[in-house]
Parts: C-alpha cells; structure tokens; sequence
C-alpha cells in the first residue's frame, strides 16, 4: 500500500538502509565521532541518555539545536533527534534543521495525552515506539516510517524488549494464520487500521522496519534481539554509561551482523570491562515506567 | 546461477528478495569463506563506513579485490561507494572501479528524491521502453569516470548515477527498493 503521504518511499526507504545495524544515543561531538567510528549506522543526538533523564527527572523535552547542528556537522552517518509525543512544533523545528529522523519518543515528557503527530504531512521520516502489534499499526497509520520496540529505556534490563518484540512478532504469526474474514476482528481488538492489518498479514511481516529498542546493554541483548527477529538495533544508555564505550559499541556492531554466530559472538563479549549498572524492571514502581507513554 | 549479497549491514534482504523473483539461488555472505561457488556479488545499500569497518575487521577486502578481477559485482549506494577507488576522504575502498564518487551528495534525508531514467543500455538489454524509476536516499553521485569506467546513466544536469566497468557495476540509486527487476536482470546477464 502507498499511503497517502508525502515521499513515503524515502521515508521507509532510509530506514531499510539502516538495517543490521546500531543506532548510538551521543549527547555530544565527541560521542558522536566514537559512535561512527565503531561502525554505527546512524546516531540518536540528545541532551541526556535516557539513564539520565530518569535520574534527573522533571521534564523532558527537545534538544537544544546547536547542539543537534554540532553533531549533524561532525559526522556523516544519518542524524536522529527526538521530540516529545504529539509535539508537532518540536517535530517543525527538526525537520526544519534537517535531521535525518525524528523519533517520537516516550523518553522525553509528551505534550500530548491523546494524540501523537500526523507523521504523514512531513518530508522528514519518523520512528516510533510500540509494546504491541496495535500500536504499531497505529503509528504506521499516523506515518512513521518505521518502527521500534518501546522496550524500558535507561534500565540496561532487556526483559522489556524482548516482551514487546515477541509480543509484536507473534501477533504477526498468529495473523498468518487467520483466515481473512477474522481480519476485522482483530483489527478492532487490537486497536488496529484494517488496511494495515492486512498488509502486514499478506507481507508475514510489519509493513515497515522494525528495530529493538530500550535495555539493550551488551553484544548478547542485542543478536537475541536480532535473532527473535527485529531488523537492526537502538542502544541508548548502553553504550556510553559502560566502563568502555568505544570497545563495546564496536562488539555490539559486530554482534548484530554476526548474530547467528555463536563463536563470533563470544569473541566480542571477551573482556569489554564493565557494563553499565542498570535497573531490574520488576523492582521498578510502576510511576518509573516510561514504556506506557503513547496512546 | 548463484549471486550472493554483502550482508554486512544494509539492505542485503531486498536484494534478495529481488533476485528470489527472478528465480536465481542466493547466500549472505558475512565472511570470506561465504564467497565460494558464487557467480556474482551484491554490495547493498546502507552505511558505507559501517559496511568498510566490517569488510576490514573481517578480512573480506583481499578476497572482495580478488572475486571482483573475475567475477561481476554490483554496488548500490552505499555498495558503490564501496566499489569506488576515490571519495575524497579517509574510509576504507575497495578501488574496483575506476570512479570518483562523492558521498551525500544531495544533501540530507529531507532531500531525497525519486526520478525516471532513460537508459538506452538497460532497455536494449531488457527489451523494453520504459522509464527506469529511481530513488535516490542521501544518494551519493559519481563525480567522474575514468580509465575503463564508463557513464550508464546521467541527471538531466550531468550528474552522473550509474557506471559500469566490464562485468562492475555501479548505481546510485536503488533499484532493490522498486518492483522493476530490469537492473537484477542485466546483472545477472553480467553474471551469466
């Protein structure tokens, strides 16, 4: 299908070319230098990882342009910057600076408890996040062009994502499965558009990319993401809150091309010093939760 | 007929899909040893300094150089980049072709585009008339040809976007991202 939508085929288009790969949070030049020269395919540019914007709390909003420019400048892999939900100006503001992709982040406070951004009126493309097939979907609907696990960001806990990536890619199967009289059904269960429903039933995949997201910590978090099926890779905290960021941004590069791999895999999970200290979901107050922002 | 596809990091799966359609048997091929038994090889689209990295850390550049003296190889994007001997700045090559290219050269995401080709070698090779559809994502250009290397297709204004080298192939674009096959198909003629 070709939604009604300006350069979709860019939009899905920059994100197919980011597959099988890592996409580093930096919160600054250097970051961003360290990040390109392990072998990331893109780089996320904000003011704090997430692990730091759950120890500061308050609100959380953009990033400061500038500072966006400066990396934008520095490197010359695609740039990513993060608006707040349903922050449509924000959105205006990155694009207008160029970025290359917006995500549309529950890391950062929404600005809107009901509605996210008609994605489909911009040139720039947008990623969001998603816990399950119906929110998935939805966002598609809105326009973005590709999509991610919400997983729990700036915990270094895994289980979250894999929660969502499995929930989301066992949904797709149990859809190959139905008969196409019970696609409506389940469109209306899951909150999900119809048309969407059905492409993804015919495509046996979701229409657009799909990247793990959120708790990624180590080479290991991410070819088990790899292999339940996701196409690439966000490593936010992960990376720049462990004891040897370069090193381990270069083992996890290495580990989602390799991720079938298991020799390989062990070689690049030898000696990357320690990894950042992380926060076990199941003691965490549901009010710390960031994964149930967006609607 | 067997083509394999740089699976490093990119696209490798639209391409095989693509060649899938044509009914040629593929492999991803991620280190050295993947490329035996191949007829030709597919550098995808995707991140050329991700994609250089790991053909280093791997070992694929020699054995990349030496499959390329006999074999057809065709980049797209990122892949020509790859195939290219000069970008103006420091990350690794693999000098298969005698082209000049100039990465980003459109600028940012924001100014990717999509256009219609005449390319007289692809409508001989095909048989057809039609329009090549294009799409171009922070495509790069080929500034200039030189030695062997000689300009397949060109923008209106003469920027070029495709070169072919004997059985190298390079394109800008990416015609995995489409559902014509002509160019998998001259390809594989040049595989064949």
């Amino acid at each position: 299908m070709q939604p009604n939508t300006v350069a979709w085929t860019e939009k899905k288009g920059l994100a197919q070319m980011l597959k099988g790969g890592v996409i580093m949070d930096v919160v600054n030049v250097e970051h961003a230098k360290i990040a390109e020269d392990a072998g990331a395919c893109a780089v996320m540019a904000l003011e704090r990882v997430p692990a730091d914007i759950r120890a500061d709390g308050g609100v959380a909003r953009m990033s400061d342009p500038d500072m966006i420019l400066k990396i934008m400048d520095a490197v010359s892999i695609p740039v990513m910057a993060k608006c707040r939900i349903g922050h449509f100006v924000e959105a205006q503001i990155l694009e207008s600076i160029g970025v290359d992709y917006i995500d549309e982040s529950e890391v950062l406070t929404p600005a809107d408890e009901e509605h996210h951004i008609l994605k489909h009126n911009f040139k720039v493309p947008f990623v969001c996040g998603c816990r399950n097939i119906g929110e998935a979907l939805r966002r598609i609907g809105e326009g973005a062009a590709m999509i991610r696990t919400k997983g729990e960001a700036g915990t270094g806990d895994v289980v979250e994502a894999v929660r969502h990536a499995r929930t989301v890619i066992g949904a797709i199967r149990q859809l190959q499965t139905m008969g196409d009289e019970e696609l409506m059904a389940f469109a209306k269960n899951n909150g999900a558009p119809y048309e969407l429903v059905k492409e993804t039933k015919e495509l046996g995949r979701m229409p657009v990319v799909n990247f793990a997201a959120g708790g990624v910590a180590t080479p290991a978090d991410a070819a088990l993401m790899m292999q339940l099926g996701v196409d690439g890779v966000f490593v936010g905290s992960g990376i720049f809150k462990s004891g040897n960021p370069a090193q381990r941004a270069q083992a996890i590069v290495k580990a989602v091309t390799h991720y079938q791999d298991a020799s390989i895999l062990a070689e690049v999970s030898k000696n990357l010093g320690e990894a950042m200290v992380g926060r076990n979901i199941s003691q965490m107050p549901e009010a710390d939760k960031i994964a149930g922002r967006g609607w | 007929m067997k083509i394999g596809v740089l699976a490093l990091q990119g696209d490798f799966a639209e391409h095989v899909s693509m060649l899938k359609k044509l009914g040629v048997e593929t492999a991803e091929v991620r280190l050295p040893e993947h490329l035996k038994s191949l007829d030709g090889l597919i550098i995808p689209g995707g991140e050329s300094t991700t994609i250089g990295k790991l053909a280093v850390t791997y070992g694929l550049m020699e054995p990349l150089r030496e499959f390329g003296k006999s074999r057809a190889i065709w980049g797209t994007c990122a892949g020509a980049i790859f195939l290219s001997s000069d970008i103006g700045r420091d990350q690794p090559l693999l000098g298969l072709m005698s082209i000049k290219v100039l990465r980003n050269a459109f600028g940012r995401q924001v100014d990717s585009f999509e256009t219609d080709l005449d390319i007289e070698e692809l409508y001989k090779a095909t048989g057809t008339e039609r329009p090549y559809h294009a799409v171009f994502i922070r495509a790069p250009i080929i500034e200039s040809v030189s030695g062997s290397a000689r300009v397949l297709s060109a923008l209106e204004d003469g920027r070029i976007v495709a070169a072919q080298q004997g059985h190298l192939l390079a394109t800008s674009f990416h015609p995995e991202l489409t559902d014509d096959t002509r160019f998998h198909e001259y390809f594989i003629s040049l595989a064949g």
